[in-house]
């Protein structure tokens, strides 16, 4: 066959760069690698001809330079004298922090609000559909700023809790939610409270030991072992006694008033809880759809089938419904934990210091190494993302059907 | 036999009983309520729940909205108005309304322009949304970004209707060399646009008041419409991109796949507002020194750029979703790569992509708040700025940013409602 189609070697006509299908494709990579140059070669004389005129070039030195600037809410120490680079550390790690608490929150609202979606009371189902149009169908920044306006409008600042009489008293003598942020206590480990944190470490790996114990018993010798309890006794017990051998070591620094603002214990900026909750309840609605789709995904058969071998409601659940459904809700998931990284560089609409504030907002404006630091902000979001789509992929293939 | 078992019954029915009515509790709304409402404790403690939460919304919200006041020229005057009851000041709504719809720059004899347009708009969408339409509205739909550039930015009509000539010309240089190839006919139409428009420049150039408007600068733009423009531009635009990035996807060709993978992987990574960042201070660099190249625009190629990546991804799943055969039977007819796709896989893919579009178009739309972040005055960016920051109405945020999530809440529903209508519309499987 591919003789006859073949023409005779040697007779290579200019033509057939274009005409012959061979060919053709070379031809149209070749233009296309050639038009992709130019237009590079032409953006890059601009820019350098941009940069002369402008008297400025490309470099990193300023992320040696001391920043100069504050940040109010850091988990590293850093004070205004540190450098740009370790300003945008800190903004990365903030832009983490936001987005694993938001991670987090969307998950367990979104999975609660798409289950009850599903519910067979008429009313929920209304109230959660309602939830979930109203906020997939408005901006997440529109969100972001209004419940910064309730931090501002309507929670009472700290100054509020002053007095004998005064307007706002703080939650259990604890908690206090102010305009300014929420104040909680926050533990303090004293000397000895090492081996109590060494206990609940160890603790929580003997569940899993004994689940995994319990698992085996009930595959080899077909012995049905009860988890839910012993769990909770193992959980519990041997930190609460360790606590109480080694003479209390934790105890909790309470926030107290001193003067017009609330010293000690943890707090949180009203920027931090204000993007954390919007990110939360604007990505939960679109998880809600997710688990409501992979639920619906797993066919009645299958919950007839399990039923009809004699798995109790909780077991058909456990074993039949959740590990296929889990196969249709992990990537839409997963993407939607991306979006909401991407989305928390919103955080510089309600001053929250992340890395879109740090390296490219204030670093940027000071030093106006716009470029550069533009760059590194893409650069690191397209780190995150890439990390996150490779983790996707490994998954996929973890629990693709393995069909022969 | 048959007699004698008559003679020993008493009594034998000979007409039906007729049908009783179901027991209350099952029938009508008793029924109804009993099973979707109090099933069981659980069940009937979630119906309780819900119910206190609903009357709690509705008792909180019904005097605001009941007292609103919508006649005052400041928020002071409201609250005096009101003398500590509860209520809206929705006269922030009224008083500011043009400014929440054109910006606070635009001139305010020409607010009719953009409103045209707005209405404009409605029209040329129509033979675009509904199928069933009159064929010949097209033509509205075709001549529609020309009047609308020309009513929103001002300036001589000439200007729009000089890059219609061209386009229109480029048509005809196409069909005339399509014939020979689809590239060559591409070719060929792209040169004579470039040509026109070109050579015709000269015409609103020398006569810059002919059918003129007052010209508005893009800085100028704002509220409301500078959402919508920024929307439907950048939406349309990105479509025609987003096809060829997904094309271009599929190729076998390596090199043009590569180009567009790390296109798309590149903008899909990162936030949109790193992009806006980008077209804010670093876009002008790029450009040729001494060009000046207004924000709006820059904008929009950021956004187009970022739209378009994601619309590639859905309709490369329209794409792939295309059984092999479909491919293979174009190619048994002996249709080339182009025409193959113009007529056999295209039209197939993008039927399976609308509710993908329709989610990009959605999100794209709620994105275009984000140009707020970047000091342009948006809807949001004006709720935020020039009013919140104005001494009148300092303060008064439920009413405008609940403003803000009514439109968009309106606008985002009603573009996915649509997309489901059109969906069962356009449902031609045989499941």
């Amino acid at each position: 066959m591919s003789t006859i189609t073949d023409p005779p070697a040697g007779s290579f006509r200019l033509s057939m760069l274009i005409n012959d299908t061979r060919y053709r494709s070379y031809t149209f990579q070749f233009i296309a690698l050639v038009l992709l140059i130019v237009a590079f070669a032409y953006l890059g004389l601009n820019l350098i001809a941009n940069l002369q005129a402008a008297g400025l070039n490309i470099s990193y030195q300023f992320l040696g330079e001391p920043a100069g600037y504050d940040i109010n809410q850091t988990l590293i120490p850093y004070t205004s004298q540190s450098t740009h680079w370790q300003a945008s550390l800190v903004g990365v790690l903030n832009t983490l922090l936001v987005a694993l608490l938001g991670c987090l929150m969307a998950t367990v609202i979104g999975v609660f609000v798409g289950v009850m979606r599903l519910s067979n009371n008429w009313l929920v189902r209304q109230l959660m559909s309602i939830y979930v149009e109203i906020f997939r169908n408005v901006p997440v920044l529109i969100w972001i700023l209004i419940i910064m306006a309730i931090f501002i409008a309507v929670l009472p600042q700290p100054r509020d809790f002053r007095g004998e009489d005064a307007e706002a008293s703080m939650v259990l003598g604890a908690f206090a939610f102010t305009g300014r942020g929420f104040y909680s206590p926050a533990p303090i480990f004293g000397p000895g409270s090492g081996v109590v944190v060494a206990v609940f470490l160890a603790s929580i790996a003997g569940i899993f030991a004994f689940r995994n114990y319990a698992k085996k018993a009930l595959y080899d010798r077909g012995q049905l072992i009860p988890t839910l309890w012993p769990s909770i006794a193992i959980f519990f017990i041997p930190v609460i006694l360790a606590y109480f051998v080694m003479g209390r070591p934790i105890t909790l620094d309470y926030p107290s008033l001193q003067g017009f603002n609330f010293q000690g214990g943890i707090f949180m900026r009203n920027s931090l809880i204000a993007l954390w909750f919007a990110l939360s309840i604007y990505t939960a609605a679109f998880i809600a759809e997710n688990v409501r789709a992979g639920i619906l995904a797993v066919s009645k058969g299958q919950t007839e089938a399990a039923a009809s071998l004699g798995l109790r409601p909780r077991r058909i659940m456990n074993l039949v419904v959740l590990p296929q459904a889990l196969r249709v809700i992990i990537p839409p998931l997963i993407s939607q934990y991306l979006n909401l990284t991407k989305n928390s560089s919103l955080a510089i609409a309600v001053g929250y210091m992340d890395l879109t504030g740090t390296l490219g907002g204030i670093t940027l404006n000071q030093t106006g190494r716009a470029i550069e630091a533009i760059f590194l902000l893409m650069l690191f979001y397209l780190a995150i993302s890439l990390a996150i789509s490779a983790i996707m992929n490994v998954y996929n293939n973890a629990v693709r059907l393995k069909e022969r | 036999m048959s007699d004698t078992h008559a003679q020993t019954v008493a009594f034998v029915r000979d007409t039906m009983l007729p049908e009783q009515p179901p027991p209350a509790s099952e029938a009508g709304v008793i029924k109804w309520m009993r099973e979707n409402l109090f099933k069981g404790w659980f069940n009937s403690l979630l119906t309780i729940v819900s119910l206190y939460f609903i009357y709690k919304i509705v008792s909180g919200a019904y005097p605001w909205f009941a007292n609103g006041i919508w006649t005052t020229s400041s928020l002071a005057e409201c609250r005096e108005m009101l003398g500590g009851m509860t209520g809206a000041c929705f006269s922030v709504l009224t008083e500011r309304w043009n400014q929440l719809l054109f910006g606070f720059q635009y001139p305010s004899d020409a607010y009719w322009r953009p409103t045209l347009a707005f209405f404009g708009l409605i029209l040329a969408l129509v033979p675009v949304l509904y199928p069933k339409a009159a064929r010949q509205l097209l033509i509205v739909t075709g001549l529609y970004p020309f009047v609308a550039y020309w009513l929103i930015w001002g300036g001589t009509l000439l200007i729009p209707l000089m890059v219609l000539a061209g386009l229109i010309a480029g048509y005809f240089a196409f069909k005339q060399f399509e014939r020979q190839s689809f590239a060559m006919g591409l070719l060929a139409g792209a040169v004579a646009t470039i040509v026109v428009i070109w050579a015709g420049g000269i015409i609103p150039a020398s006569m810059p008041d002919v059918l003129a408007l007052e010209a508005v600068q893009s800085r100028n733009l704002g509220g409301f419409m500078l959402n919508m423009i920024l929307g439907t531009v950048c939406v349309s635009l990105s479509l025609p991109f987003g096809i060829l990035l997904a094309l271009g996807r599929q190729s076998s060709m390596p090199i043009i796949k590569w180009i567009c993978v790390i296109f798309i992987e590149f903008i899909r990574g990162v936030p949109l507002i790193t992009l806006l960042f980008v077209a804010n201070v670093v876009l002008a660099y790029f450009f040729p020194p001494g060009s000046n190249i207004d924000l709006v625009l820059r904008v929009i190629i950021m956004i187009t750029m970022f739209a378009s990546a994601y619309i590639a991804e859905v309709i490369r799943g329209g794409l792939a979703a295309l059984p092999r055969g479909q491919y293979e039977a174009a190619d048994s007819l002996g249709l080339d790569y182009a025409q193959a796709m113009r007529l056999i896989i295209l039209p197939q893919a993008l039927k399976i992509s609308i509710p993908g579009i329709v989610n990009v178009a959605v999100g794209l739309f709620k994105d275009t708040t984000l140009v707020s972040v970047i000091s342009m005055f948006d809807l949001v960016g004006m709720i935020r700025g020039p009013i919140l920051a104005s001494t009148e109405w300092n303060g008064v945020y439920w009413e405008l940013w609940g403003f803000a999530v009514f439109v968009f809440f309106i606008v985002c529903f009603s573009i996915s409602k649509y997309s489901q209508w059109l969906e069962r519309q356009l449902a031609t499987d045989h499941r």
